[in-house]
């Protein structure tokens, strides 16, 4: 048991930037076909990445650099956590603590940039983490536990009961994947209304460890869309695949199509999105639970 | 893997009349799509590798120039686009006009033009890529002996 646990969080520590890469690569190739352009290769994230740990780095302060792997070790954790079939919560307040040294480091560059970006961030944070925790009551609902490894074992596919929630997660995936709205901080396309936001002040390895944080992150957030889908069945795993494959090309239309949604929208949808989608999902369940 | 691969640019207007800039823009549009060369149009010098500037250079932004200059992470390559940026072009004689980029800095590639053509200027940034590995090789070479001695 405890080796096949440590196989997984060994295949997870080497697989997922491939994975992860790969798919910040489709992304921008999707992109490009999407606007009739031809699009940088597929493997450009890993260029980009080389090249970040090439290029000289100018520290602003040590503590930002400490900060920055502590965001780093934390992104992985929770990562960790997940894969190895973990508590969700845990990994929720890991993810969290990530997040709090991200903010920090990004704080502690005094930037105007950098303190414009955290506001958004911190915004950001308070949009789509409800969501995020409601899914996880969720799933306790439906199978009984918060550990990743007994939610995976059910009978019937999770989705089946929180339907609302999947459309909620959805929601905010398209906040968590930094698509929409543009203007986030760390979204891929804010680059001119305050440079980079939180990574502003970031350059070369320092700044390499949050494009591999994200990465990670991005295969956390596969495997939560993932964990919609599998249940006891040998055949759910490549359908999870696929979903998952399916939500991502689903996000990328949703960033071409609304290119220009503000942080302001974000924060008067996201909370709503959540309680119609995520909160009455979870007031049926209760309701069912109790006429049986 | 080569610096070659991943050159993020970033544009800086001088005094230029903005033909430069929109010919700048244009090669990010779908018909010249600089992208493929996996070039990402940055707005943050921390970020950047490639420093493109249109327009010459007047005394209110050449301290502006200099420090963007000295923002940016080493190896680097400044291009210089359009007549204006290479020389002051047809500004040249004004009174508020001191010359062409390489007044304040150094610059690597000049890419002739008023405008500068998009063909042009992805010559030039094509330059300014092969150049990025050389200098990166030459922050190397200058590394190596160094340890080598401790
Ligand atoms: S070179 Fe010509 S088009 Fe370019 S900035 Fe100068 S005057 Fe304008």
């Amino acid at each position: 048991m405890v080796w096949q646990k440590t196989l997984q969080v060994i295949l997870f520590l080497v697989l997922a930037p491939f994975a992860g890469g790969l798919l910040s690569g489709l992304d921008r190739k999707v992109t490009a076909r999407f606007q009739g352009r031809q699009g940088p290769p597929l493997l450009q994230p890993f260029y980009d990445l080389a090249k970040l740990f090439r290029k000289q780095s100018l520290v602003v302060n040590k503590l930002q650099t400490f900060l920055v792997g502590g965001y780093f070790v934390f992104s992985v954790f929770t990562g960790c956590l997940f894969f190895a079939g973990g508590d969700l919560l845990l990994a929720f307040f890991a993810m969290t603590l990530g997040e709090v040294f991200f903010i920090m480091a990004a704080c502690s560059a005094n930037s105007p940039f950098s303190a414009m970006g955290t506001q958004r961030e911190l915004l950001q944070i308070m949009c789509s983490e409800p969501m995020l925790l409601l899914a996880a009551i969720g799933f306790y609902k439906v199978t009984g536990s918060f550990m990743v490894d007994e939610i995976v074992g059910t009978r019937v596919s999770p989705v089946a009961y929180l339907p609302g929630m999947f459309l909620g997660f959805l929601f905010i995936l398209t906040i968590k994947l930094r698509k929409s709205p543009f203007d986030l901080s760390t979204s891929h396309h804010a680059h001119q209304e305050m440079v980079k936001g939180t990574t502003t002040d970031l350059t070369g390895n320092v700044y390499a460890l949050i494009e591999l944080a994200e990465w990670y992150e991005e295969v956390l957030l596969m495997g939560y869309i993932a964990l919609f889908v599998i249940n006891r069945e040998w055949w759910s795993i490549p359908l999870a695949v696929l979903v998952c494959l399916l939500c991502y090309f689903f996000e990328i239309l949703v960033d071409n199509v609304f290119p220009r949604v503000k942080w302001d929208k974000m924060f008067r949808s996201a909370w709503l999105v959540t309680l119609v989608f995520g909160g009455v999902n979870l007031l049926v369940l209760l309701c069912v639970r109790l006429i049986h | 893997m080569k610096m070659s691969q991943s050159p993020w640019l970033l544009h800086y207007d001088g005094s230029s009349c903005n033909g430069c800039d929109i010919e700048v823009l244009a090669t990010t549009t779908p018909v010249y799509n600089l992208e493929r060369f996996g070039v990402i149009n940055t707005g943050n010098p921390k970020h950047a590798d490639i420093f493109l500037i249109t327009g010459g250079i007047n005394s209110q932004n050449a301290p502006v120039v200099k420090q963007i200059y000295d923002q940016i992470p080493d190896p680097k390559v400044v291009v210089a686009v359009g007549i204006c940026a290479c020389d002051g072009g047809i500004f040249k004689e004004c009174y508020n006009i001191l010359g062409g980029v390489d007044k304040v800095i150094p610059v690597d590639i000049y890419v002739p033009g008023c405008a500068a053509r998009p063909e042009a200027i992805i010559d030039g940034v094509q330059k300014a890529v092969v150049l990025l590995d050389k200098k990166r090789q030459q922050m190397d070479a200058a590394v190596r002996p160094a340890a080598g001695r401790a």
